[in-house]
């Protein structure tokens, strides 16, 4: 790479640094990884994940994959997926599992914290409409548990369906005999996750060293 | 009520004035020992004595089961108040009684027994305390966060001794305050036990005001880790003491015999640990001495690894440590039980006697009092504490994900209070150190201090500065489920982009435990995600509670359920293990069940309480997880249970509540068991005591007269547990009410139809 390609690229990680929250070292490690995973080119497709053999063994390996492609995942106002993504969506992505800044101020944290769980909430909400049905959180339960177990699908079931009904009990307190439960909406989501601390959990820790790039 | 409250008060005074008057017969009888026996013996001569009184013989066991007694009756009479226990610690209670126990021997002149010797302390009364300590430690926060407790109790101790001791040193070489031949390996000693803490009773309170995990578990794991580092440095500084002079090769060999003690203490338990867990393995017809290996390991290593001169305190913690989750899934559940209560009693018992101990020796010997050297103690045990945890902490926050603010320090470092270990140590100092008894005063006074003056002033501090909480109890399947789900996908996030932290190496370390350990240690190895084990867990507790209202003030905590929970009342403590095993025991149990409904129709059958209740159990496991969905106010309503499988809506003129939340038809299913146990049901619906009371009368009736017809019927429904319903799964939509009665149409349900009508009576009052 040419002096003006690295310069170049160095506005851009300024750029992409203040947008995303990462630091410029932390990008160009990031962007390594990118070009290692798409072997040196520049959209980043869904096979080019199978390359990473520890992925194989994740029980939830195709939600994890798809929220890559997602559009609702970019911070844009997108729908739907796409079949290919740059750089900076996948740096997007990413920027999900930074560790909270304790520095930020009370909303920005709690914004912060509400786009952590909006992206896990796409992920179960796999056909976009705005509430996990029953269906969607029994393959998720069913995935989940697939990996230790040998059990059948009807425990499963179970246990999503009674995962509904707590849900279904904590958020809507009161519901006319007749109403259909239709599905966990995000504000229910929100409240499972209440006195939780995701931001503790939810993180990577990023590393600014100049990493050399592990083949796998 | 008021009756209660009057007897209540007049227990207490009657239990302290009991306790007062026991101790003191036991040691006014120490005198009148000699002279029984003299008369004893002149009577034998003459004829065969019809009444004897042989003390001497029995004069050991009756004063340790009397001293017992006397703090077991203390503990009783503490929780008689239940807020006295909350803003006095416990410890604070047992020295107050052991003072007035001191004052009163002082006052009949009598000596405290000399039970407390080296060798049993070391022997018999530490082991438990320690066990306690490393079998109840929740695994899963302590491995998280292991790098921060190893360090703030190991480096900590170190720090708080050396700096204690050599700021000691300097005061005592100032002539002013009369203590100058106190050499440095003395105060050194005397540093080193002091600097162990034991913030038992700090504990209590932050799980009570649910501090956040990080600062419990570190709190939790120095008290643990620094006895065992005191007792090595106070095992090293005793033999330095001993020597005229220390050279610079005896501080290296000190550091080099440190880790050697250390590290081999914890292989050592590692090792019995697993042994341990291997052995019970192979236990299963022998369950009632399950409960012996556990103990009995653990002990030996203890004992093997005194015998090795290696740190025995941590080779009995890394086996509770490594043991306990294995042998917690091979074991009967009895045997589970029985050796947390034991463990927890003999814990109890130690600390007990060792702080009645403290309080009768703080009267009773004689002091030996140094103003100076005293306050210059007090003031350099805080401030080397407050200066250790500072500076450990922000050397360590970096490497930390959450870092510990200064709440989270100040706390830790207010509750570093001293207690029975310390006291221990100083009662047994050899007596070639000459400033034995001075070290006895200050030990003595800067555990009152801490005890009294820390310990009550602790909980309203941290109240007041609002250190952060987590939410310990929160336990429900979403949050499993989710919390599970997230793990996997920070997992993932981590292998896409190359970056491994903790939460990689948990993975790879989960992984290997279930396919290799668990395949070597674990006797029916069936792995089950913890998904599933805290569904049962649930299950089984709604269940535990329905039956069996738990004994309020059970302290076993953290494990056992908190009674007076909060409105969500949905979550107890019970470990995933625990469940594993309830979980099959009552799957195996209910498989039998299945077989044994058919013989028990016979008429020659005796009802099986047993089982007819473990069929009811699963029922109301059932019954109650819909129920818990309703809220607390429907409670105790008689709420008709939401089996969507079955049709009755008259069922549901009870309360509109039932209509809200269906759930799948599987419970349906389980429920079928049922009807063929109508008649003793009538017994067991009296026990359910927290259900829709005012219904039992009027089903009654109904169950005897429908039970017999049911059950014929249902014969052929046995075994039927998952697949009876094959309508019902699938053709349910999104939950809703009214879809039910599409159920009548059912051909499979057809034949009970009839049943389930006439048996309405039958099922609302087990709600």
């Amino acid at each position: 790479m040419g002096a003006f390609q690295s310069v170049h690229q160095e506005d851009n990680y300024e750029d992409l640094a203040t947008r995303t929250g990462f630091s410029p070292e932390q990008i160009r490690n990031l962007h390594r990884r990118f070009k290692h995973l798409t072997q040196n080119g520049d959209k980043l497709r869904r096979d080019h994940f199978r390359v990473i053999s520890d992925l194989e063994l994740n029980p939830i390996q195709s939600q994890i994959i798809e929220a890559f492609f997602d559009k609702r995942n970019f911070q844009g106002n997108g729908r739907g997926t796409v079949s290919e993504i740059g750089f900076e969506e996948f740096l997007i992505v990413m920027s999900y599992f930074l560790p909270t800044d304790p520095n930020l101020t009370a909303e920005e944290r709690e914004s912060f914290r509400q786009r952590k769980l909006h992206f896990l909430f796409n992920m179960y909400d796999t056909d976009d409409d705005g509430k996990i049905t029953v269906q969607e959180y029994r393959h998720v339960v069913q995935v989940l548990i697939s990996q230790s177990d040998n059990l059948d699908q009807e425990e499963a079931k179970e246990i999503a369906d009674a995962a509904m009904l707590e849900v279904a009990s904590l958020a809507v307190v009161h519901m006319a005999p007749d109403e259909f439960y239709e599905g966990i909406t995000f504000e229910h989501f929100v409240k499972i996750w209440k006195g939780i601390e995701i931001e503790m959990k939810m993180h990577v820790r990023f590393s600014h060293l100049e990493t050399t790039s592990i083949c796998k | 009520m008021q009756m209660g409250k009057l007897f209540k008060r007049n227990c207490y005074a009657v239990f302290l004035i009991f306790l007062v008057v026991h101790a003191s017969w036991g040691y006014v009888s120490n005198g009148n020992q000699s002279g029984t026996e003299d008369e004893t013996e002149s009577e034998q001569e003459q004829n065969l004595p019809v009444f004897t009184l042989n003390y001497s013989r029995i004069q050991m066991p009756l004063e340790i089961t009397l001293w017992i007694l006397l703090a077991s009756f203390a503990k009783i009479g503490f929780n008689v108040y239940e807020r006295i226990t909350i803003w006095i610690p416990e410890t604070c209670l047992l020295i107050g009684v052991g003072l007035i126990v001191g004052a009163i021997m002082h006052s009949v002149q009598e000596r405290p027994p000399a039970v407390l010797t080296s060798r049993v302390f070391f022997l018999y009364i530490l082991p438990p305390l320690v066990l306690d300590s490393g079998y109840f430690m929740p695994i899963r926060p302590f491995i998280e966060n292991i790098g921060t407790v190893l360090w703030v109790a190991v480096v900590g101790t170190l720090w708080n001794s050396i700096g204690v001791g050599l700021s000691l040193y300097a005061v005592c070489c100032i002539d002013f305050f009369g203590v100058r031949d106190i050499s440095v390996q003395e105060n050194l000693l005397f540093a080193s036990i002091i600097s162990a803490v034991d913030p038992v009773a700090v504990l209590s309170i932050f799980e009570d005001l649910s501090v956040n995990e990080q600062l419990y578990i570190v709190a939790l794991g120095e008290c643990l880790f620094s006895d065992a580092v005191t007792v090595v440095l106070y095992d090293m500084f005793t033999f330095l003491a001993g020597m005229p002079k220390v050279e610079s090769r005896d501080v290296f060999l000190g550091m080099t015999r440190f880790l050697v003690v250390g590290v081999g203490g914890l292989l050592l338990g590692v090792l019995f640990g697993f042994v341990a867990a291997f052995t019970t393995r192979f236990t299963s017809k022998v369950s009632e001495i399950e409960p012996l290996f556990a103990f009995m390991y653990s002990y030996l290593a203890y004992l093997v690894a005194d015998m090795l001169s290696t740190s025995s305190i941590m080779a009995i913690v890394t086996c509770a440590l490594t043991m306990k989750y294995y042998v917690e899934e091979n074991v009967a559940q009895n045997s589970c039980t029985t050796i947390r209560h034991v463990i927890k009693m003999l814990a109890t018992l130690s600390e007990t006697v060792i702080f009645l101990f403290l309080g009768v020796v703080t009267v009773t010997t004689e002091h030996q009092w140094n103003w100076g050297y005293m306050l210059f103690t007090l003031l350099f045990a805080f401030v080397w504490r407050a200066l250790g945890v500072v500076v450990l902490m922000h050397v360590i926050n970096p490497f930390r994900t959450i870092g510990f603010n200064y709440k989270d320090q100040f706390s830790l470092t207010y509750g570093g209070l001293r207690g029975a270990i310390s006291f221990a140590l100083v009662f047994l100092l050899p007596q070639t150190i000459v400033w034995r008894r001075l070290f006895l005063t200050a030990t003595v006074t800067i555990i009152i201090f801490t005890v009294f003056i820390q310990g009550i002033s602790i909980r309203p501090l941290i109240q007041f500065i609002n250190v952060r909480k987590t939410n310990w109890k929160l336990e429900s399947i979403n949050v499993e489920i989710h919390v599970r789900a997230m793990e996997h996908t920070v997992v993932g996030i981590e292998d896409i982009c190359a970056q491994w932290s903790h939460h990689y190496w948990k993975d790879k370390l989960q992984k290997f435990n279930d396919r290799f350990i668990r395949w070597i240690l674990i006797r029916d190895n069936q792995p089950e995600s913890s998904i599933v084990s805290l569904y049962k867990k649930l299950e089984l507790q709604n269940v535990m509670d329905i039956l069996e209202p738990p004994a309020v003030g059970d302290s076993l905590s953290p494990e056992t359920p908190n009674q007076e929970e909060s409105a969500s009342k949905l979550k107890k403590k019970f470990l995933a293990s625990d469940l594993r095993n309830m979980h099959n025991l009552l799957s195996k149990n209910m498989y039998k069940i299945r077989q044994r409904t058919v013989s028990y129709t016979s008429k020659h059958a005796l009802p099986d309480e047993t089982r007819t209740r473990e069929i009811l159990m699963r029922r109301h496991a059932s019954l109650h997880r819909s129920l818990r969905g309703v809220g607390e106010q429907h409670k105790n309503l008689a709420t008709t249970q939401r089996y969507f499988s079955l049709p009755a809506q008259r069922r549901w003129e009870h309360t509109s509540a039932s209509k809200r939340y269906p759930i799948s038809g599987n419970f349906g299913a389980e429920v079928e068991l049922d009807h063929s146990l109508a008649s003793p049901r009538s017994r067991l619906l009296r026990r359910s005591t927290s259900l829709g009371a005012r219904n039992l009368g009027a089903c009654r009736d109904m169950a005897a007269n429908a039970g017999i017809a049911a059950v014929k019927d249902h014969r052929g429904r046995h075994g039927a547990r998952r697949t009876s319903r094959p309508g019902s799964s699938q053709s349910r939509p999104p939950y809703p009410c009214p879809a039910r009665q599409h159920h009548l149409q059912d051909p499979v349900n057809n034949s009970n139809n009839r049943m389930e009508a006439s048996d309405n009576g039958m099922w609302s009052p087990l709600l």
